[in-house]
């Protein structure tokens, strides 16, 4: 099973690719609305990307309240 | 009437293939003006199914398909109006879209949903209303009426229970949570999910097929196989009416309109 870190890694890799901001700019505790510059309805486009990534489920309502990017690697890594 | 652009939906027939394009920003939410534009096209699909053998409904808006209802419009009018009168309007705007819906459930023509993004509330009762769904991989399923106190009015329960198993239904109606494309097809709701702004591709390329098979037993087939559940469609306008004169719900809409949280469309 892949680490935590590595699940972190790949979440940062795959949101700065989809919303096209450079990977370096992105850091683990960044509010992920404001570092990919995305609304509610863009949100839901990322939970997709990373389920389909990493074969979870990840239900919306878990999401509520979460804003960075470590966070949301701990919610990830708990499904797998 | 062959083509028709109004200012949020249009539809043009070409081929036999009619499509039926949603264009309303943000998220083509199902507004008083969508509903009269949709009458138009339930009335003109008496002429145009002459002509064609399926329907393609899909959205040219990269937010996705639909979001639903639309929300702000209900509140405002509702708030516009004395609580009698809201409630009577309400039942009257469920009437008129169930009509809506009815009729394209119940074409001859085999209907296709090419859905991407949202696909959340009405949105998903319009994809429900069509024999076959595409999605692309970041189309996203919800019912997150519950949120405001409310359950889906446009027919959504009925046509699930009728597509799905009983435990989905309450997964989806309970939860209120989201369902992605992947696995919206593990439990038999999408027939086929394609890439990234593949799905109106997909199901042209499905049409053109439905275009070789003979129009009577093809909609002969599909009047067995997939019948209008008229009675709870019926139920489910009354029950939406009861729920919607509950103070919870009004309180339950302003805090939808009001939100200024990062995540709204998140149950």
């Amino acid at each position: 099973m892949q680490t935590a870190e590595q699940t972190l890694n790949e979440i940062l890799t795959l949101a700065a690719a989809h919303f096209k901001v450079p990977r370096e700019k992105l850091s683990p505790d960044d509010d992920f609305f404001k570092a990919l510059g995305i609304d509610s309805l863009q949100t839901l486009d990322l939970l997709t990307k990373l389920e389909n990534h990493f074969h979870v489920e990840l239900p919306d309502y878990e999401l509520q309240g979460v804003s960075d990017f470590r966070t949301l690697a701990g919610k990830i890594q708990v499904r797998l | 009437m062959k083509d028709f652009k109004g200012q949020a939906i249009s539809w043009e027939l070409k081929n036999g293939v009619i499509e039926l394009l949603l264009h309303r920003a943000p998220c083509n939410e199902l507004g008083s003006l969508s509903l009269n534009e949709l009458e138009q096209f339930a009335a003109a699909l008496d002429v145009a199914e002459k002509d064609a053998h399926s329907l393609i409904v899909h959205s040219e808006l990269k937010s996705g398909f639909c979001a639903g209802a639309d929300l702000r419009e209900l509140y405002e009018r509702s708030e516009q109006m004395e609580k009698s009168r809201a409630a009577l309007g309400v039942r009257e705007f469920l009437e008129r879209i169930h009509r809506v819906l009815n009729r394209i459930d119940a074409s001859p023509l085999t209907t296709i949903a090419a859905v991407h993004g949202v696909t959340f509330g009405g949105g998903f009762e319009l994809a429900l209303v069509c024999d076959l769904i595409f999605a692309d991989k970041l189309a996203r399923f919800a019912f997150p009426e519950l949120r405001l106190g409310l359950i889906p009015g446009f027919g959504g329960i009925p046509r699930l229970k009728r597509d799905l198993g009983n435990g989905v239904v309450r997964d989806l109606l309970l939860t209120g949570r989201s369902f992605n494309a992947t696995k919206a097809q593990q439990i038999g709701l999408v027939s086929q999910v394609v890439g990234e702004g593949e799905a109106l591709r997909a199901a042209r390329a499905t049409a053109a097929q439905m275009g070789k098979f003979d129009r009577h037993t093809a909609a002969v087939a599909k009047q067995f196989i997939k019948p209008i559940p008229h009675d709870e469609l019926r139920h489910e306008i009354d029950i939406f009416c009861e729920l919607f004169a509950r103070p919870a719900v009004r309180a339950g809409l302003k805090k939808f309109v009001e939100s200024t949280d990062a995540q709204p469309y998140l149950p």
